[in-house]
């Protein structure tokens, strides 16, 4: 972080204390902490890349926020705490970026944090009969055992408002009339890519308000990290986003490398980028299966796999795995590449171009597939950014939003490649980006494929790792956009807190924007075009 | 009338791996003795039944993904009779729990498998589903739905591969050609008894968690 913004940070909220531990960050009260926000956004933080609910024992809850400048690519972290731990309450500022409207929920369910004036503070994840807060430090889980009763969904929830006396009220509101027409579509419903559940509000035919419940597959992984080794934490990563589960190691190898202070050799930076887009190229042809499934073009769905399954022979011959690799380590990864390696990306890299030409004449020219997918769900730019929608969909709406670029990691910064960027912002749009990025990762695979480095694939690391005392972010550009990881570390060998941005949240975040006003059937086109991941969603 | 030990036209016999399981299957419908006319209906109804068995779209992660890989070009499992899979249970003839299986989703994975017509099949597949997998310490994982649906066949992996998938749905042809539609025998217990002991178990801490209770307190 650059000394002017500092400066000017503290210029303009004196409060604001400085920590230099591990990435750095100002300790803002939680009473001035809205005035600094609402001058951050003013000042073009308009880009919320995560808000991580945090339980700091004695000190009591708080929360963390990692703002960026689309425009001057800037970063900042900001941390906010309330000693109360009877009656959590912080301030929220879901109007100020739109992608804190699920992420304050979510603090919500895990640690019970209240933010005033959040028009809707229902649990995100957990069922409404759920008994205390799973990511307190001091939660207790046999108050819950399985529950087999159905449950009832509510039509109303509940906001918290301050009084001017400093009392706190409680107030109802309504999310569905009596009189509306609500449908409701999952959890098990095969266009809606795993358990998500969507209650949809129609009139006729038309969307007047989406209301998205996750949590059908939230399987407490930044719990169960807390009591694992940072090497045992490794193994849930990749069953979070599986087509990113490269990646998404990628992202917590980095993260602990960083905080570790280890720089990995060259060998393991061309590896794992290849791996990278190995992976993507095998998630982008998922997407283009799966979405002309939704939309009835069967054969283009056998096209995709049969292709899917040439990245996977490759992944599989050196990884071992074939959705689920586990290949990266810290400071290195597991195994050096087979020797066949090289010659079979070579050959699939022939093979691949041409067979994208064919889908397009599949499926892209298709006068169905045009008409449903041109000029439905529109996502403008700045929505967008407010939500977070990251990858293939910000980019899609003319956001430049690729990791890869704003901040190169492992190989990126060697070699040359294009953001496809779109305008329209509409589901075509979002259909062509990922397309067009197979493309652009096979020019990167052809980069580097020729020109890895000798060396070793894996640095010698202590047998036990500590983290100094500290909080970490890194980022990768995860298959469907920008994949985080956010440690803070005690200097245990275990995280005291683990988060993992997901890229799937902000995405279902932004649907009720996309969608309202659409038609019924234009929710799976867009459903399909967003591309999300249920698990890592719910993680 | 004499059973025999079932054998599919895709694996032979031999190369299975736990025929004991099946044998002493058989050996109990032999002690059992089989009326020679429904005998021989019932070899070939289940002859149909095992190669036309279709599956519930139901994936909840990963291992769906695979389970999609084994209905695509490559594995095709449609050589083998699954030809069609249904997104209503009501057409199914298994489930197949493809999946983590969290506190959340198995009231809902309850009632699907309630919905679907008898005789009706499960699949644990993958570590998940079959113990709680690599997450079977989360306080919001179910560790193994063996504990809630009646299982028939484990496959195990993480994911397990879709070679694995063919051979587990080959086991299940083999489990219902030695299963007698008319006489239902070839159950431990009967099926019915085995769903009321489940949700006797299940439902016993009900008093604690009613739903009106929750709703007055939302008002």
């Amino acid at each position: 972080m650059n000394n002017n913004l500092k400066e000017s940070i503290t210029a303009w909220e004196p409060a604001a204390v400085w920590s230099e531990c591990g990435d750095g960050w100002f300790t803002v009260p939680a009473d001035r902490f809205r005035d600094l926000a609402v001058r951050l956004r003013a000042e073009g933080f308009d880009f919320l890349r995560s808000l991580t609910g945090m339980d700091w024992g004695g000190e009591g809850f708080g929360v963390v926020y990692h703002l960026e400048s689309t425009a001057t690519g800037e970063n900042v972290v900001l941390r906010t705490m309330t000693p109360d731990r009877e009656n959590p309450v912080l301030p929220s500022v879901c109007d100020l970026w739109k992608t804190a409207e699920l992420n304050e929920r979510e603090a919500f369910d895990y640690f019970g944090i209240r933010f005033l004036n959040h028009p809707d503070m229902r649990r995100l994840f957990l069922r409404d009969d759920w008994v205390g807060y799973p990511l307190r430090k001091d939660y207790d889980p046999s108050q819950n055992p399985l529950r087999m009763s159905n449950e009832v969904s509510k039509d109303s929830t509940a906001s918290f408002e301050l009084m001017p006396d400093g009392s706190i009220i409680r107030q109802r509101n309504v999310l569905f009339d009596e009189g509306e027409y609500v449908i409701n579509i999952g959890p098990q419903h095969p266009a809606t890519h795993g358990v998500l559940r969507f209650r949809v509000s129609l009139e006729g035919e038309i969307i007047r308000k989406l209301d998205a419940h996750c949590g059908y597959i939230h399987r407490g992984i930044e719990k169960m990290c807390e009591e694992l080794t940072y090497p045992q934490t490794l193994a849930l990563t990749d069953r979070l986003d599986y087509l990113g589960a490269a990646q998404n190691r990628h992202a917590l190898c980095m993260c602990i490398e960083k905080g570790l202070g280890v720089e990995v050799p060259e060998r393991v930076q061309y590896i794992r980028t290849i791996m990278d887009e190995l992976q993507r190229i095998d998630s982008h042809l998922l997407f283009f299966s799966c979405l002309c499934m939704d939309m009835g073009a069967l054969t283009a769905f056998f096209y995709g796999f049969r292709d899917r399954e040439k990245v996977l022979d490759i992944l599989e011959q050196t990884t071992g795995g074939r959705l689920i690799q586990t290949y990266n380590t810290i400071g290195g990864v597991q195994a050096d590449i087979h020797p066949d390696f090289v010659r079979k990306t070579k050959e699939f890299i022939a093979y691949m171009r041409p067979k994208l030409r064919e889908y397009h004449e599949v499926f892209t020219g298709n006068v169905i597939a045009q008409e449903r997918l041109k000029g439905t769900g529109v996502l403008t730019r700045e929505d967008a950014i407010s939500f977070g929608a990251t990858g293939g969909t910000g980019r899609a709406s003319g956001w430049a939003c690729d990791v890869r670029k704003r901040h190169p990691y492992a190989a990126y910064g060697k070699v040359d490649f294009e953001e496809v960027l779109f305008t329209e912002g509409d589901c075509f749009a979002r259909y062509m980006v990922r397309m067009r990025e197979i493309e652009q990762s096979l020019n990167i695979i052809e980069q580097l494929i020729d020109n890895i480095p000798e060396g070793e694939y894996q640095l010698k690391m202590k047998p036990v790792i500590r983290i100094p005392e500290g909080s970490y972010y890194a980022a990768v550009e995860g298959s469907r956009g920008e994949f985080g990881v956010f440690i803070e570390s005690r200097g245990d060998k275990y995280p005291y807190r683990m988060k993992f941005r997901s890229t799937g949240l902000p995405l279902v975040a932004c649907l009720e924007t996309i969608a309202r006003g659409t038609k019924i059937a234009d929710l799976i086109a867009i459903g399909g075009t967003l591309d999300y991941v249920v698990p890592d969603i719910d993680r | 009338m004499e059973v025999r030990n079932p054998r599919i036209k895709s694996m032979k016999y031999e190369d299975f791996n736990d025929n004991e399981y099946i044998e002493s299957m058989v050996r109990e419908l032999r002690e059992n003795g089989t009326n020679v006319v429904v005998g021989c209906l019932d070899e070939v109804i289940e002859w149909g039944r095992s190669n036309s068995l279709w599956p519930l779209t139901f994936a909840t992660s990963c291992c769906g993904i695979e389970f999609m890989a084994v209905g695509a070009a490559r594995y095709d499992f449609a050589r083998f009779g699954f030809e069609v899979a249904r997104a209503s249970p009501r057409q199914a003839d298994f489930i197949m729990v493809a999946g983590t299986i969290t506190h959340k989703m198995a009231p809902v994975l309850k009632r699907l498998y309630d919905q679907m017509a008898d005789p009706k099949y499960v699949i644990a597949t993958g570590g998940c589903a079959i113990s709680g997998g690599p997450f079977k310490k989360s306080y919001h994982v179910v560790d193994g739905v063996d504990k809630i649906l009646p299982v028939d066949v484990y496959i195990p992996g993480c994911p397990p591969r879709p070679e694995a998938m063919l051979y587990g749905l080959m086991q299940l042809q083999r489990k219902v050609k030695v299963q007698r539609f008319f006489g239902d025998v070839n159950r431990q217990i009967d099926r019915k008894e085995c769903e009321e002991l489940l949700r006797r178990d299940l439902t016993a801490e009900k008093n604690e968690l009613n739903v009106e209770k929750d709703a007055n307190h939302e008002q």
